[in-house]
């Protein structure tokens, strides 16, 4: 087996200022197998690998490959070595097409002159040896001499070397310059390799998917045998999954060692030979797929025994909070991202919203939040402090929305774009919230303050202090600010959507629990998720949207994944049938 | 007439058209130059400086040989305004210094230099040296309106027009270029697809601060026949403005460089009071403005600006 190692790690520790990214990492990646990397938000999976790739530096601890301590100092080192990273945040230059960006960075693979002219020399004497060796009886007439092998004079041979930096100087401009016909030669490596796409096409106009397997043929390209994804199921569709896995499997039978960043547990017990934990930036063990199982994996990764369970109890005290009647909105593309939508958010209730992503629920939580202009419908709020006075809240703004009293709470898809202010510190952040409270000209800072530090109380969250700006902090923190920030505003309608996305099992369960205790209180909750079985356990009911359209409202006690996935994948004819069957029925 | 207004115009187009090039080149690197204007002041000093040093050095005007009076200004010119740029690179990129800061101090400091520089050089015989950089083709009078088009501009008018096409073929079309244009719409890409962004930005930036600076030699040496007598800056804001007019390709460039200075010089050619000179110069910027409009109207992905122009960039930044 010893052989057989792709890549060894040893003592590698890397720290950020005071924060200690990794410590004392040893790993071992062998040839032909998958390897996940496991851990909890900023236990250090990204950063381990992005010393692999040449992104970052360790501080101490070497990187051995072919039995020989390795310096990789940049990403072209790391190509220097077949290593390839395909990172979370895809590196692809939008404005270019896949081939450009395929081709990207690549170098002239070196004209030794020197070789060449030791060739040339070899190849003239072999031919001059076989000149004087050659019997011209053989054959006769002007056969022979169109056979007979060619005597090189030194002449010639010197002329033949004194072109060779021009050979070299030429071959180095074709290299240079940007053939019209360079998307046509690597399309053909692509559909060898069996990979559908046009890599014609700009990176803008394409999917995720898409784009990812750009990526993908970019690092086999560079030649690389170590691959690195980090999270790539993050953004996919359950199909686009599988197809991934296929892709990956083929790689891993050419021999090609995989590494895998990934929080989801299913994936990880399906793809990989090997699993690797992570906790605080130490390794804590790597140990066989096939000898453990779901359960363990998190113990290790956590440290402690933790549920996996969503207590779901029974709704009470139901009543109608919102009401969303037919409404429709254009993008400024004019294309049209949601169409004739209706249905009832209730107090005490979690609605869930399930969609392939970017199938209109930004836009519609963004309708409800006042951020979405609307072409037609209503929206209706029912007041629980005025005795369920109904409000309309169509064409608001989110200032009139809150001047109303209306206490609507949303946690955005786009957490440091729209959620927080990457620059700001929690305090400051918090007092986005709070800042026209307050008596006199001044801010007040003791409330946020004080708001900020039960939050980080509460809800674990890992700062150096509540002055950090967040955008220091990891991922879930960030993510438990902000739903910490927008639970303590009290809201009788929580709007969050993919509120988990990127999180690790502990921090997404302490989100649901979160989700849960306000659907305690009263609060009707809406919550837009990707994973189906999360949605399952958690919702209600959920509520499936298609392209802009409703398709369909179950139940999430009774739901099956397969029914709501064909509710997803928009399956116009089917509701088309059940409505024409309901209007023959009615 | 009209021959001659077309002529005028391409000849002052061509101060703007080296200070565009230059921008254009250093933008796609993500690098917004703002010291374009001071470089090309500089690039003026430097040019006029090697000219002076050249002059000095015959033992006898007689001497004078035509292509040292014209080559050695060059060089001095793109050596200073190169300086300038690897300065303005520093500061940026191995400092990280904010961008906009930076270039507007460098401009300040090229006008600056150039106030200082204008009544200590010693001019003497630089109206013969000019006419080195004035003299067309000797078959130009002799062609007609042809002639007078293509064939009558002094060797930097040509020099900037070969320096746009180039440049425009190389960041079309080749890896370089292709580089250089990853490099200004995203570094974190290009640097790991294994691009080497740091030297990438240093050359783009030196190499077009060193053809900016050629629009200020050419401004004092051609166009003002030697006389170093005004500064350059203005010009050198009309090429930033020209950067966005030709979005960012410099075979347009060319040809709205020839625009701009059609409009610049069309109020010597109108019958108009001084006041309204003025107004009828402020075109250029109108137009600019228009551009700017409509190319965010339109909202094509490939009209807009590099994405990372403006911005540092740090690989462990997290």
């Amino acid at each position: 087996m010893e052989n057989n190692v792709a890549i060894q790690l040893k003592g590698i520790t890397k720290t950020f200022g005071e924060v200690i990214a990794n410590n004392n990492v040893d790993l071992t990646v062998y040839r032909g197998e998958v390897l996940s990397i496991l851990g909890e938000n900023g236990s250090g999976k990204t950063t381990l690998m992005n010393m692999i790739a040449g992104i970052y530096y360790p501080d101490a601890g070497e990187i051995i490959i072919d039995d020989e301590a390795v310096s990789i100092r940049s990403p072209k080192d790391a190509f220097s070595h077949h290593i390839g990273m395909i990172h979370q945040h895809f590196k692809l230059v939008d404005v270019f097409s896949a081939a450009d960006n395929i081709i990207l960075g690549e170098e002239f693979k070196g004209f030794n002159i020197k070789t060449e002219e030791a060739a040339i020399r070899a190849a003239h004497k072999k031919e001059n040896e076989e000149f004087e060796a050659y019997v011209p009886e053989e054959h006769t007439g002007i056969l022979s001499y169109m056979t007979a092998p060619k005597f090189h004079t030194e002449k010639e041979t010197k002329r033949k070397i004194a072109a060779l930096p021009f050979i070299k100087l030429k071959k180095h401009i074709q290299f240079g310059w940007l053939a019209r016909n360079r998307a046509q030669v690597l399309q053909s490596i692509a559909n060898k390799y069996g990979f559908e796409i046009d890599l014609k096409k700009k990176i803008y106009d394409m999917s995720v998917s898409e784009k990812q397997t750009v990526e993908i043929i970019k690092v086999l390209y560079r030649n690389a045998d170590i691959l690195i994804l980090d999270e790539p199921t993050a953004v996919l569709t359950p199909q686009e999954i599988k197809k991934l896995f296929a892709v990956l499997r083929r790689m891993r039978e050419d021999g090609k060692s995989i590494i895998i960043i990934t929080h989801k547990l299913n994936e990880v017990m399906e793809i990989s030979d090997r699993v690797a934990v992570l906790r605080k930036g130490e390794h804590i063990a790597t140990v066989n797929t096939s000898e453990t199982n779901e359960q363990e994996l998190t113990e290790m990764m956590v440290g402690k025994k933790i549920e996996l369970n969503i207590d779901r109890t029974e709704p009470h005290d139901v009543e109608d909070r919102l009401i969303v009647e037919n409404i429709s909105s254009t993008s400024h593309d004019g294309v049209k991202v949601l169409d004739n939508v209706s249905f009832t958010a209730r107090s005490g209730e979690i609605l869930g919203i399930a969609g392939i992503a970017g199938s209109g629920q930004r836009e519609l939580l963004e309708a409800i939040a006042g951020l979405q202009k609307l072409n037609a419908g209503d929206i209706w709020y029912f007041d629980p402090t005025k005795e369920n006075e109904k409000v309309d809240l169509r064409s608001k703004s989110p200032v009139q929305i809150r001047n109303m009293g209306v206490r609507l709470s949303f946690v955005p898809e786009d957490r440091l774009g729209m959620g927080l202010v990457g620059n700001m510190d929690l305090i400051d952040n918090m007092m986005l919230r709070s800042y026209n409270k307050g008596k006199t000209m001044f801010l007040d800072r003791k409330s946020p303050k004080t708001l900020a530090e039960t939050i980080v109380d509460d809800l674990e969250v890992v700062t150096p202090s509540t002055h950090t700006p967040v955008r220091r902090l990891s991922g879930g923190n960030v993510q438990k600010v902000l739903v910490g920030r927008e639970i303590a505003a009290a809201p009788t309608v929580l709007m969050a959507a993919y509120p988990v996305r990127g999180l690790d099992i502990n921090s997404s369960y302490t989100i649901y629990n979160l989700l849960n205790d306000q659907k305690e209180k009263g609060v009707a909750v809406i919550f837009v998720g990707e994973d189906l079985d999360v949605l399952i356990d958690l919702c209600d009911r959920i509520m499936v949207i298609c392209g802009g359209k409703i398709t369909g409202i179950v139940d999430g006690r009774s739901a099956k994944k397969d029914e709501i996935g064909l509710l997803m994948t928009n399956n116009t004819k089917m509701t088309e049938d059940v409505i024409e069957s309901m209007i023959e029925e009615g | 007439m009209f021959w001659t207004f077309l002529q005028r115009s391409i000849r002052f187009s061509t101060i703007f058209l080296y200070g565009a090039t230059g921008e254009i080149i250093t933008e796609k690197s993500g690098h917004l130059n703002l010291g374009i204007p001071g470089i090309m002041c500089i690039g003026a000093v430097g040019g006029v400086i090697g000219e002076s040093l050249y002059l000095k050095s015959l033992a006898d005007i007689s001497n004078i040989n035509g292509f040292a009076a014209v080559f050695v200004p060059i060089i001095f010119a793109m050596l200073f305004a190169a300086l300038a740029g690897l300065l303005f690179s520093f500061m940026t990129v191995t400092l990280r210094c904010n961008q906009n800061v930076t270039g507007l101090t460098i401009t300040t400091f090229g006008i600056g230099f150039i106030g200082f520089y204008m009544n200590r050089i010693d001019k003497t015989n630089f109206g013969i040296a000019s006419t080195y950089f004035t003299n067309g083709f000797p078959c130009a009078a002799d062609a007609g309106w042809f002639g007078q088009m293509f064939l009558s501009y002094g060797t930097l008018v040509y020099l900037a027009i070969i320096i746009a096409v180039i440049a425009a073929v190389v960041i079309k079309r080749t890896r370089t270029g292709l580089n250089l244009r990853a490099v200004g719409e995203n570094p974190a890409t290009a640097d790991a697809a294994g691009i080497n962004v740091t030297k990438y930005r240093y050359i783009a930036t030196i190499v077009g601060s060193a053809f900016a600076g050629l629009g200020g030699l050419f401004y004092i040496m051609d166009y003002l026949g030697g006389n170093i007598e005004y500064s350059v800056d203005t010009y050198g804001w009309m090429a930033v403005a020209l950067v966005i007019f030709s979005v960012w390709k410099p075979n347009w460039g060319i040809l709205g460089s020839i625009l701009f200075g059609a409009l610049y010089i069309a109020p010597n050619y109108l019958n108009v009071s001084f006041s309204q000179k003025e107004l009828v110069k402020l075109i250029p910027y109108v137009v600019t403005i228009i551009v700017l409009i409509i190319t965010s109207i339109v909202n094509k992905r490939e009209s807009q600006p590099p994405a990372a122009l403006g911005t540092s960039y740090f690989r462990e930044e997290r």
